[in-house]
């Protein structure tokens, strides 16, 4: 089969990881201390005279991040790969870049891999924007005299023309970025593989990324992707593979695959609802930064049933967020995306465009959004929620956050199996004549 | 189309050959350790004159003068002491500088495939730019006293090669070391302390009895050493063969052992940095 250009057989990864004994609640005695560190330092000389890592902890346990993973990409292809956080994505694209060793199984892959885990790699921040290109490009697998050739596409990519010889620690975050990202975008390698590198930067500059991505997929390279954004993973593939727990748990057509993706969200959700764990849909939060989303939901007369707050058709509705703020905000932007199942973007809603701006003091506060304009047709919708204390800037963002469930109760009562589009338009004035 | 296979224990065939294609990036972590190295600092390069300048100064009045140890032939101490500083400078830098030069690279190493064995020899061009420049002291020096360079001059690079491979070794070793157990972090500070005052640095070899000196020769320092003033004081310091041999036998040893230890620990980095 020489149109295959990566075999993946039995792939299979362990890691070892330490427990720490916690015992909430009762504080460990004098004796309980000396005689836990006398026996971690003991096991951590055996490990050495063995030769074998040390690990930190009181128990050590095997983890498998991978466990028998077998697919085939072929060339020209674009794979996509979905799944919940440590469900063993990165850790499989690093074994497919050679980072790390499998544990057992093997591939094979035809053609000059380059990969893409992270921007800016290996950036360094003394060193000027166009210091900084040849750096990271060399990093990335380029030849000097090729990010020559490219030097001033990247430069006009980045939109940092001005900034080229200043040191890139006194770049915003978004120059910081958009350098980075345009570095990485004009590798030219046969097989492209990309972890979650379009979150960054602002919504044009995202655009602008999957734009470059799309071109890149175009160019009958083979290029495997990795994301959270269903939007991209659905414009820059065909297939997909959704991994869960180590495991691939559904593999094909990418419109299938995300479908079996989100239909799991929505279990999970409904641990959540108990949990109020907002974690498994949390991207990108730093631990420094501003405020936090601590729960997302609508108000207004709904039920819960079908795992999520359930409105009527044409029923109004309100989406309250609540924030925990840590340092005061001033005027930030809000940015809510509201998504159907498809992972299709209904509505996407920034509080800027209605000149509100989030002005808070530190503390719990609610933030309401009342939408009188968008009659839903039938169906489950999902919603991105992010706050942006500056344009360049986000402080939390949630994705794919199940939201709420429209139903038809009687509303309509013609023509039932009939497909429901988007929106189920209320205001409608039949006329003949 | 080259094919590629991962597999679990795999030995890399086309490690050297990676090696090569990599060269670009050897040259440019190179170029950015120096370009990094001075920045924010006042006086910048001066550092690496100052440094062995001082040591140089420190020997010459403990050694020399308060100990009245003998110099080599009719060299002048401090010039004896300064020949043997330059490559023990190196060997500590390069030393120091390689083996943490993977733990400040970590996120390189978690997120980018490439033959890690560049990283720790990219920062021994460092070293051998600071050599380079307390090359400079030593001509400074030599005018000063004026001492003639006689034809063993021309043999240095020979002894420069030795020194970058003496200290290539123990530095993968400890490298690899170093990311499996941080412990070897604090080692390296004690061996190039302790290292200083065991290899002839502010003496002359001679001063070791006869009977012991094949035996000091284990260190591979001393080979290297041995050799720089043989060049550097124009056979003033005469060249002890059996000693250099021993120390040439040491040194690719620990070379082969290193490369060998690091090549084995290499696969694993990404997990455990």
């Amino acid at each position: 089969m020489s149109d295959t250009a990566i075999t993946v057989e039995n792939l299979s990864k362990r890691y070892l990881i330490g427990h720490r004994f916690a015992r909430r609640g009762a504080r460990l005695t004098l004796r309980e201390v000396v005689e836990r560190e006398a026996r971690n330092f003991t096991r951590k000389l055996a490990d050495f005279a063995r030769g074998r890592q040390i690990v930190q902890g009181d128990e050590v346990e095997e983890f498998w991040a991978l466990k028998n993973i077998s697919f085939d990409v072929k060339q020209g292809e674009a794979l996509g790969i979905i799944g919940p956080n440590g469900a063993g994505k990165s850790t499989l694209l690093k074994i497919l870049s050679r980072i790390t060793e499998p544990t057992q199984g093997r591939v094979k892959i035809r053609g000059r891999v380059a990969s893409l885990l992270e921007v800016g790699t290996g950036f360094h921040s003394e060193l000027t924007g166009r210091e900084n290109i040849y750096l990271n490009g060399a990093i990335l697998g380029m030849t000097r005299t090729e990010i020559k050739r490219k030097f001033d596409e990247i430069v006009a990519f980045a939109e940092v023309e001005e900034f080229l010889d200043t040191p890139v620690k006194r770049y915003s975050s978004g120059m910081y970025v958009r350098l980075a990202f345009a570095v990485a975008a004009h590798l030219e390698p046969e097989i492209l593989i990309v972890d979650e590198v379009l979150a960054v930067g602002d919504a044009a500059f995202q655009k602008k990324c999957l734009g470059k991505m799309s071109e890149v997929a175009r160019q009958s390279r083979t290029v495997l992707f990795v994301s959270h954004n269903m939007g991209a993973i659905r414009t820059l593939t065909q297939k997909c593979i959704l991994l869960e727990h180590g495991c691939i748990a559904a593999s094909g057509n990418t419109e299938n695959v995300i479908a079996a993706y989100l239909a799991k969200t929505l279990e999970v959700r409904a641990e959540a609802l108990h949990t109020e764990d907002l974690e498994f849909f949390r991207r990108s939060r730093k631990d420094s930064s501003e405020a936090k989303i601590v729960r997302v939901g609508i108000s207004g007369p709904y039920r819960e049933s079908d795992l999520l707050p359930t409105i009527e058709l044409g029923a109004k509705f309100t989406i309250e967020i609540h924030l925990a703020v840590y340092k005061a905000l001033h005027g930030a932007n809000v940015i809510m995306i509201i998504k159907t199942s498809q992972g299709e973007h209904v509505a996407v809603l920034a509080s800027w465009d209605r000149d509100f701006g989030l002005s808070l003091e530190p503390g719990h506060h609610i933030v309401k959004v009342r939408i009188n304009d968008l009659p839903l047709s039938p169906g489950r919708y999902f919603l991105d929620v992010g706050v942006d204390p500056t344009i360049d800037e986000s402080c939390d963002v949630i994705f794919d956050y199940p939201l709420l469930s429209v139903v038809n109760d009687g509303q309509v009562v013609h023509w039932l199996e009939r497909p429901w589009g988007v929106v189920h338009c209320q205001e409608v004035e039949w006329n003949a004549s | 189309m080259q094919e590629l296979i991962i597999e679990a224990g795999r030995i890399e065939r086309h490690y050297w050959l990676d090696l090569w294609r990599y060269r670009e990036l050897f040259q440019v972590l190179a170029w950015r350790d120096l370009s990094v190295r001075y920045k924010q600092t006042v006086i910048g390069v001066l550092w690496a004159l100052i440094r062995p300048f001082l040591t140089m100064l420190v020997f010459t009045v403990i050694f020399g003068r308060i100990a009245k140890l003998a110099s080599d032939g009719t060299a002048p101490y401090a010039l004896m002491v300064f020949a043997g500083m330059l490559p023990w400078t190196f060997f500590s830098t390069a030393l120091a500088e390689a083996s943490n030069s993977l733990i400040t690279d970590a996120n390189l190493i978690s997120k980018v495939y490439f033959p890690r064995l560049i990283v720790p020899t990219a920062t021994v061009v460092v070293a051998f730019v600071d050599f380079l420049i307390s090359f400079c002291i030593l001509m400074a020096l030599m005018a000063w006293y004026r001492f003639l360079p006689n034809w063993q001059m021309l043999l240095l690079p020979i002894f420069v090669l030795l020194a970058f491979l003496a200290s290539m070794g123990p530095a993968l070793w400890i490298t690899a070391l170093n990311v499996r157990y941080r412990d070897f972090r604090y080692v390296i500070p004690f061996i190039v302390q302790f290292g200083l005052y065991v290899s002839p640095v502010g003496f002359s070899s001679s001063v070791i009895p006869e009977k012991w000196r094949l035996l000091y020769s284990i260190n591979p320092m001393v080979g290297v050493i041995d050799g720089f003033r043989w060049c550097i004081l124009g056979g003033q310091s005469p060249l002890y063969l059996p000693g250099l041999a021993l120390s040439v036998v040491v040194t690719i040893f620990f070379l082969w052992f290193g490369v060998r230890r690091f090549r084995m620990m290499e696969r694993s980095f990404a997990d455990i940095i």
